[in-house]
């Protein structure tokens, strides 16, 4: 994947300053991880290329390098989207989603499956995939009720576009910590992460 | 404020930082070091600073072995950090010892090999007597050696290769030069650990604590019996290919000393009995090292081999942790660093002991009293 | 190979200009902050990462270094303290480094602080949200002391194995009549990882549980970041019958007479006489900015080194 040529003609920018706004954007990452369902907004990230949220995108340019490879939705695939990651990260992209550290997907989110991710090792739980959703908008849907580390009571997030079923199918994989995966849900400019500790409390959905 | 004085402080940093550079350049009345002199006339020292500073820059070592005053692990140290800066563009081809430009070549196995036995430059077999003509600068302390009648030639074969058409030694396991080696210095030590970890940390590690494990391996403690096959020193040239291009191209030219040792015989998977062996290689002129790493090697394959580990110098997890001097020296002198918190922790713990120590033996009295007196 | 010499060389006079923002570059702080956001998700679990050679020795903070430079940013106030003061040497040492190549604002005042790297102890002033305390790890592994084999302990967290800990305490009241331990005393996380929570003294454990502030953890030499979360459980391993206690002082501070801080002991003399003092330096301060008065608040060390030694300093 990585060997094809990079039209680099109608590349758009990304870190017009890599050190200092990747670090900018780290801390309010570190802070949606840090304090589960609290909404962080990253309009002073790049432009993304279309197909992509802000969000999502300013995520993957500060995480994302050789290291540490990417999946993408297969509708983000061949795109203007990819290129613009594997130019500017030097992504790894790679097709198995197991095999990813970070992913993202923004299709058919209803039925999603979490489970084709890379869930951690018993003994290196850290190697579970960061998993990106791109939702069409962080609040208006069913709402959710959040608890766990990060969390000083409970926390209410209403993510449009997530289901009971994904709740439900995320709560079953979480269920067998230290195994898990660990999300960032995108919308627009802003996100809000959910560690695999987060517990949900489905009686709003 | 007083306590201020009590716990150090900023300027107390600079005057210790004023006094070391005073005591690194030592009586003014004598002429300074220069760099090249050291880069030429401590080169076996600025040696050991480029292999186990994992660094191949002889004017870096000699500038890092002066600052450090001589303190040799305190010279790798400077060098690491130096290197932790420098970006990484990607991993070399693999150097073929066999075109190496040799210098010195020692096999102990046979009295004669293709190409011969090369002493070169040797202190084994000096006298180790003091030479003061070096003291006193006498020019005649330096001897020019002759030129051999024949030039040495430009490749001699391996003990490898000598041993290959009769199949007795061990074929190192082709391993795809492409595939990316294990890095230490990008990603922390995992065990078991695969020949290219284990190598790279043998390769850094600390020449006196190999030694003694080679040593301990001799003496009993998880023999390998080991021959020297061959050491090896001169110059090898490494090669790149870089991304854009689909060929090598030649980067630099390195002294290294190689070391293959003939270690016991073994069937690997059901085939005829072979010697196995143990390798080692260093940057520059590091025989001790390099001789005392192949046995070291030789010893950690005891898996492999399905021995069992009976020796220290047979434990990965112990030989990898602890053969890294810059990691053994910070951790050992960071016991200079404040420890009050602690100690008082301790200290409290220790008292109340005590305490409850002598309540109790006052009471003892006291009943023995009471009972005499009843 | 040369040129690097040349560039080195050329710039000596400059150590800022030479090497990158907060000492690291882009690609290792990339993989500093994916270890940071996993221990993040993971209370209490050991994240190896691929810990860089510092220009500080391992053993002075080479992991807090390391984890601080990938936080760090000019909107950063950073207080770095050591034994929980602002002013030993190797705390000096470490803001020095952070205020010349991160040319970020440092304090000592802990309210003010946004990032705290510390050694050894977490401030008597209750942290806040927002805050991150960066601790500075020399042996990561809890379990270390009671079974030397990574590959074992490794195992044991896997599946939550710590009966040998539990053994251990047992085999201390039995010799001691209670646990022994008075720093980096082990701690179960969210109620699943056991965590050591560096060398502070257990006296600091209760501040970890249900913090409002992050708790970051580098273990440079060891190569582990770990962490707790702001509002995480943090327990600290005890019995039912012998419950964990906290070190208590008869004195109080002789300089701000607090009785609920932690105390240093400061030798004054060589006939046993002594005197205890807050050992986070920036909470006596504000005390004594606030009119509290210890018992010994005029005395002066070096007064006291003036008249034993005459007036002349040895």
């Amino acid at each position: 994947m990585t060997s094809a040529i990079l039209d680099l003609s109608r590349m758009k920018p990304a870190f017009a300053d890599p050190t200092s706004e990747s670090q900018f954007i780290f801390r309010k990452l570190l802070d949606a991880m840090s304090q589960p369902g609290t909404l962080h907004d990253l309009s002073a990230a790049p432009t993304p290329p279309p197909g992509v949220s802000r969000a999502a995108a300013a995520v993957i340019l500060t995480l994302s390098d050789q290291d540490a490879s990417l999946w993408l939705d297969p509708a983000l695939r061949g795109g203007e989207a990819e290129t613009w990651f594997r130019f500017h990260c030097g992504a790894s992209l790679v097709t198995d989603p197991a095999a990813a550290a970070f992913a993202v997907i923004c299709h058919d989110l209803a039925s999603a499956d979490l489970r084709i991710f890379n869930q951690g090792d018993a003994k290196y739980p850290d190697c579970a995939t960061t998993v990106i959703v791109e939702t069409p908008a962080l609040e208006g849907g069913a709402a959710i009720t959040l608890s766990g580390p990060g969390i000083q009571s409970t926390a209410t997030v209403a993510p449009a576009a997530l289901d009971a079923a994904f709740w439900r199918q995320r709560a079953e994989i979480v269920s067998k910590f230290q195994f898990g995966v660990d999300l960032f849900i995108t919308a627009g400019d802003r996100l809000f992460a959910m560690p695999r500790t987060t517990r949900v409390n489905l009686q709003g959905v | 404020m007083a306590y201020v004085a009590v716990k150090g402080g900023e300027r107390a940093i600079d005057n210790a930082h004023a006094l070391l550079s005073e005591a690194r350049r030592g009586d003014a009345s004598v002429p300074e070091i220069e760099v090249a002199q050291i880069r030429e006339q401590m080169s076996l020292a600025v040696d050991r600073v480029m292999a186990e500073g994992s660094c191949y820059d002889p004017d870096l070592a000699a500038l890092a072995i002066k600052q450090a005053r001589g303190d040799i692990p305190e010279a790798i140290f400077l060098v690491r950090a130096y290197r932790t800066t420098l970006p990484r563009f990607g991993f070399s081809e693999p150097v073929e010892s066999g075109n190496m430009g040799v210098r010195r070549r020692v096999s102990a196995a046979f009295k004669d090999i293709p190409g011969g036995q090369i002493l070169g430059p040797t202190f084994d077999y000096t006298h180790r007597l003091l030479d003061f003509r070096l003291a006193a600068g006498d020019q005649s302390a330096r001897a020019a050696a002759r030129i051999a009648d024949e030039p040495t030639p430009d490749t001699l074969p391996t003990i490898a290769s000598v041993f290959a058409h009769e199949g007795l030694l061990e074929v190192d396991a082709p391993r795809n030069a492409h595939a990316e080696p294990f890095d230490l210095t990008r990603d922390p030590m995992a065990f078991p650990a695969d020949r290219d970890q284990r190598l790279q940390a043998l390769a850094r590690g600390d020449e006196g604590f190999l030694l003694s494990l080679a040593y301990s391996s001799q003496r009993g403690w998880g023999s390998t019996h080991p021959l020297c096959g061959e050491i090896r020193v001169g110059e090898v040239a490494v090669s790149f290919s870089p991304d854009e291009l689909d060929f090598p191209i030649e980067i630099a030219e390195l002294t290294m000393t190689e070391c293959i040792m003939l270690s016991g015989f073994a069937s690997m998977d059901g085939a005829a009995p072979q010697y196995t062996r143990g390798y080692g290689l260093t940057f520059g002129h590091c025989e001790r090292k390099a001789m005392s790493m192949a046995i070291v090697d030789r010893a950690l394959r005891v898996r492999e081999f399905g021995e069992e580990v009976s020796a220290p110098c047979q434990d990965e997890e112990f030989v990898l942790y602890h053969s890294d001097n810059v990691e053994a020296s910070g951790f050992v002198q960071h016991l200079k660093l404040p420890h009050y918190v602690d100690f008082q922790a301790d200290l409290q713990f220790l008292r109340k002991l005590r305490q409850e120590y002598f309540d109790a033996q006052r009471e003892a009295e006291l009943g023995a009293h009471k009972e005499a007196a009843e | 190979m040369n040129a690097a010499t040349n560039t080195a060389a050329s710039n000596a006079s400059s150590e800022a200009a030479y090497y990158t923002h907060a000492y690291l570059d882009e690609q290792t702080k990339r993989m500093i902050r994916r270890a940071i956001l996993k221990a993040i998700a993971i209370p209490g679990y050991q994240v190896p990462f691929g810990s860089r050679e510092m220009p500080v020795p391992y053993g002075w903070g080479t992991g807090g270094i390391q984890v601080t430079a990938a936080l760090i940013g000019p909107r950063d106030v950073y207080k770095c303290i050591d034994q929980g003061a602002d002013d030993t040497t190797n705390a000096v040492s470490i803001r020095k480094f952070f205020a010349t190549v991160a040319d970020v604002e440092t304090t000592e005042s802990t309210a003010d602080a946004t990032i705290i790297q510390s050694r050894h102890r977490i401030p008597e002033l209750p942290l806040r949200e927002g805050q991150i305390m960066v601790l500075q790890v020399p042996q990561p592994e809890p379990l270390r002391g009671l079974e030397s084999r990574e590959t074992e302990t490794r195992a044991m967290h896997a599946y939550e194995e710590y009966g040998l800990q539990y053994v251990s305490l047992y085999e201390n009241i039995s010799a001691f009549g209670r646990i022994a331990g008075g720093a980096g005393y082990p701690v179960l996380v969210d109620e699943r990882y056991l965590m050591s929570p560096s060398p502070i003294p257990k006296f600091d454990n209760p501040k970890m549980h249900l913090s409002p502030a992050l708790l970051l953890f580098g273990a440079g030499r060891e190569k582990r970041i770990y962490a707790v979360p702001p509002y995480t459980r943090v327990r600290s391993l005890d019995f039912e019958d012998y419950p964990f206690e906290v070190q208590k002082w008869t004195q109080a501070c002789a300089l701000c007479a607090s009785h609920e801080s932690y105390l240093d002991e400061v030798i004054l003399d060589d006939s046993g006489n002594r005197m205890f003092i807050c050992s986070d330096t920036d909470h006596c301060a504000t005390r004594r900015a606030d009119g509290h008065h210890g018992s010994m608040s005029d005395f002066s060390l070096e007064d006291a080194e003036q008249s034993r030694t005459g007036g002349e300093r040895p």
